[in-house]
């Protein structure tokens, strides 16, 4: 027996970064708003308190922070002729659990993507001739200068600390050269950079690139947010990525939006409340609400004048495909689009070795670092390269926290007594240079639903198939010896190349980076939602997250999440409330 | 533990419209509606893992653990192995509570083998696959040697463990390269975890490679500039007059 709730203006399924933006705009234009979470309370003071927050084992290794696998992960597989298996427990990639999201757990690295990359396929097609077969690369319908705006008041939120490269057209010393042009500067000055940032700078200067601050959501001094929240200065602790900052100094939903969303009247949230699927009006034309259990078994049926899926971008396509929300989409005719354009990041990188001088790891942030930007998007000259797209170059400074962080040069057996003298050689005395590649859709990378594994609820898991594309092995093959030359430039006594080789292997972490599979576009032929985020299919459910690229530039993805969430809200207020319907003629 | 305080219950029973048969049943919180931010004292209280007794390993069990680990992390050249740092009793801490259950993994079935980029696929959570594997290991060992494993030289040990790691010996029906993993990798975090988990007695693993710990303010000493940062470690049990010579 489900149990009917009384309606609501607006349901959000999740409450992370994305819930929390869509949560506050919507409340403060005086709607109704009913955010269901499926993980627990969490917040600063209580949950990730400076006492006992620095805990890697609790956090990390046993996944203090994430999604349980136990209650939902996913199946893999590199290719379909192969049989997905789960992922028993997490490994390449972390899901949030719990109220915040991945937004407790980032790191804070938080950049704009290109002007080029939201135009990927008509901008490289023009420049460059058409896409070759099998790269389903879109655009995504919406424009960088659409979207500037809402990336400056996200960062403003934020309390972003970084150097303007580009302040509305002028380029500016310090700064990305290459990024579009920005209305402001960022609301807080760069952090202080260590040993190991000067040393990148001063290799990359030499080589003529343009180092400049990685722009960080760890604070470079206190800040008040446009909402009155306070933040601290960043501490330099080394426990950000993978941790809760007890300190207030890492923006997340609870240090910049939670606290004032929790007094207006008009904001529930309900946690361990987890959606099952979403419902559809007779016509198929809206969807009526949400079906939702709780800790006690109980199903509740939610109705709504609005839904937004605001959960991970893997369990927002889950929910599309699991409530038969659009076409599924099939590989073999490339006909569908739930689950279309799966893609990640390509990793790769340079560690270097000193002998005389102490990097001293552990005084680190989640964003503390220097980056190139000369080999991202379009930034360089892809003629007779064979591959579209690029990376950024960064010499990060993030953590020493010693289980996952003892780097021994090659050569070094993965245990005994060498082991044990080499970690204890290099143990202050390595930092990394590494390449944040992009991911180009191909027809081959998507997302369904698992023929064999369900969940707790008997529901099945979302299947990924995934492997690196010929795209992303010359794009990685390319920019890899470009970190390494950096990285020789640095004064260390060896350099030891990781390069990305093989196929996508999801044990080893790389990023927390999921795009892909409820893709954004102008076509509903070819994509989920339209340019405001909005289904083509159900005109009163919008979709927020990275589930919207249609494909993964060569950046951290959080800054562009937040920005097409501040955009999607506007035309939901804007334009929606006053007259409900599609915002895009199909 | 944290649980919604019976007032929240009762308000989200109100807020539900009808009343629920079964007030005890923990059910989804209610936040928000202009009451600002709930707090609860002592909600996040760390685990505590400081007492001695045995709690999963038999006795034979526990001295070929030892003695895996003694090989894995040894305790010769300049400083601490996995003797020294205790290793065995986090060891036997993570099998006896929630991850050696694997009560937050996913296993269900069907248990097939994976490719290499599918990670574990064992039937067994933790602590059940180093019974079975200690169990095929101590078979081996007295078929190859006539002793288990603890009591054989060094060099007999690393033989066998290297043959396990680059998958020369193979048990039946557990695979011996995923406990190789699997202990090499448990071993790796008690030997560096902080110490409330049973490893890394003293912040030894610490003190050796010279990480401070669980310290939460570098501002001083950011701009380092390459020098040695000379600080002795804490523990999330702050730094007890344990005896070290600072």
């Amino acid at each position: 027996m489900t149990k009917q709730l009384p309606k609501v203006d607006v349901v959000l399924v999740g409450f992370g970064w994305t819930g929390a933006i869509y949560a506050e705009k919507l409340t403060a234009a005086g709607m109704e708003v009913l955010a269901l979470e499926r993980g627990p309370w969490r917040d600063t003071p209580t949950d990730f308190a400076t006492t006992f927050a620095q805990d890697e084992l609790r956090y990390y290794w046993r996944h203090g922070m994430f999604q349980e696998a136990s209650q939902s992960t996913v199946t893999f597989r590199n290719n379909g002729a192969q049989t997905a298996l789960p992922m028993r427990h997490w490994g390449s990639f972390l899901p949030g659990n719990g109220v915040g999201g991945s937004g407790v757990h980032w790191n804070g690295q938080t950049y704009r993507f290109l002007p080029s990359d939201f135009v990927a396929k008509s901008h490289n097609e023009e420049r460059y001739g058409p896409l070759p077969e099998g790269m389903t690369v879109q655009d995504y319908g919406v424009t960088y200068d659409e979207l500037e705006p809402h990336f400056d008041y996200f960062e403003k939120i934020c309390g972003i600390s970084g150097t303007a490269g580009n302040l509305r057209g002028d380029i500016r010393e310090g700064g990305n050269p290459f990024e579009g042009p920005r209305s402001d500067d960022y609301p807080n000055p760069p952090m202080q950079m260590t040993f190991s940032q000067d040393r990148f700078e001063a290799s990359a200067r030499d080589m003529g690139l343009n180092p400049f601050p990685v722009p960080s959501a760890n604070m470079s001094r206190a800040y008040v947010n446009p909402l009155g929240m306070q933040l601290a200065p960043c501490t330099y602790c080394g426990f950000c990525e993978k941790h809760g900052c007890g300190n207030y100094s890492k923006s997340s939903p609870q240090t910049t939006i939670i606290p004032v969303l929790m007094k207006r009247e008009n904001f529930t949230l309900r946690t361990d409340s987890e959606v099952l699927s979403v419902e559809k009006s007779p016509d198929d034309t809206r969807t009526t609400g949400v079906t939702y259990v709780d800790t006690s078994g109980e199903e509740f049926f939610q109705p709504a004048e609005v839904v937004v899926l605001c959960a991970y971008p893997l369990e927002n396509a889950r929910l599309m495909l699991l409530s038969d929300i659009g076409t599924p989409y099939d590989p073999q005719t490339g006909e569908g689009v739930v689950g279309k354009n799966y893609c990640y990041q390509v990793m790769s990188g340079a560690t270097v070795f000193y002998d005389e001088e102490y990097t001293n790891g552990f005084v680190g942030a989640g964003a503390l670092g220097m980056a190139v930007d000369e080999y991202n998007g379009d930034n360089f000259d892809h003629s007779g390269l064979g591959f579209i797209g690029g990376g950024y170059i960064a010499c990060y400074t993030t953590n020493a926290r010693p289980i996952e962080s003892h780097p021994v040069p090659e050569g070094v057996p993965g245990w005994g007594s060498e082991w044990k003298q080499s970690v204890r050689a290099n143990f202050l005395k390595t930092t990394n240079v590494g390449v944040h590649g992009a991911s180009m859709a191909h027809r081959s990378n998507y997302l369904d639903l698992d023929p064999t594994y369900t969940d707790r609820h008997g529901r099945p898991l979302l299947r990924m198939t995934y492997d690196f594309t010929l795209n992303d092995r010359r794009l990685t093959a390319h920019l890899t010896p470009v970190a390494e030359e950096i990285a020789r430039g640095m004064g260390g006594r060896e350099v030891n190349v990781a390069e990305r080789k093989g196929s996508y292997d999801s044990m080893p972490y790389q990023t927390t980076h999921n795009t892909g599979g409820t893709i954004m576009g102008t076509d509903p032929q070819m994509s989920v939602c339209n340019r405001y985020c909005q289904s083509w299919d159900l005109h009163n459910l919008f979709v927020a997250g990275a589930g919207l690229f249609p494909q993964n530039a060569g950046y951290n993805p959080t800054g562009t999440v937040a920005a097409l969430a501040y955009w999607s809200v506007a035309a939901i207020i804007d334009q929606y409330m006053a007259d409900p319907g599609p915002l895009v003629q199909a | 533990m944290s649980f919604p305080t019976r007032r929240k219950i009762l308000k989200s029973l109100l807020f539900g419209g009808t009343a629920i048969a079964a007030p005890s049943a923990v059910f989804g919180a209610i936040y928000g509606r202009g009451e600002g931010m709930p707090w609860e004292p002592l909600k996040g209280q760390p685990p505590y893992y400081g007492t001695q007794e045995d709690r999963f390993f038999t006795p034979d069990e526990r001295e070929a653990v030892a003695a895996i680990c003694a090989r894995l992390i040894p305790s010769d050249g300049d400083g601490p192995g996995a003797v020294e740092a205790d290793v065995i009793t986090f060891l036997d801490r993570q099998m006896a509570g929630f991850y050696g259950r694997g009560q937050h993994w996913y296993m269900k079935g069907p248990f097939l083998e994976g490719t290499a980029t599918q990670g574990y696929q064992s039937e067994h959570p933790p602590a059940e696959l180093y019974r079975h594997a200690l169990a095929e290991l101590d078979a081996y060992c007295r078929a190859q040697q006539e002793a288990g494993f603890a009591a054989l030289s060094a060099a007999q040990q690393d033989e066998i463990l290297k043959g396990m790691d680059d998958e020369e010996i193979t048990f039946d029906p557990v695979s011996a390269k995923a406990f190789f993993d699997l202990i090499l990798k448990n071993t790796i975090e008690g030997y560096f975890a902080d110490p409330i988990y049973g490893g890394n007695r003293d912040m030894v693993a610490w003190h050796y490679v010279g990480f401070p710990g669980t310290r939460y303010d570098y501002r001083d000493f950011v701009g380092h500039n390459g020098a040695r940062i000379d600080l002795p470690p804490v523990s999330l049990m702050g730094r007890p007059g344990w005896n070290s010579s600072e």
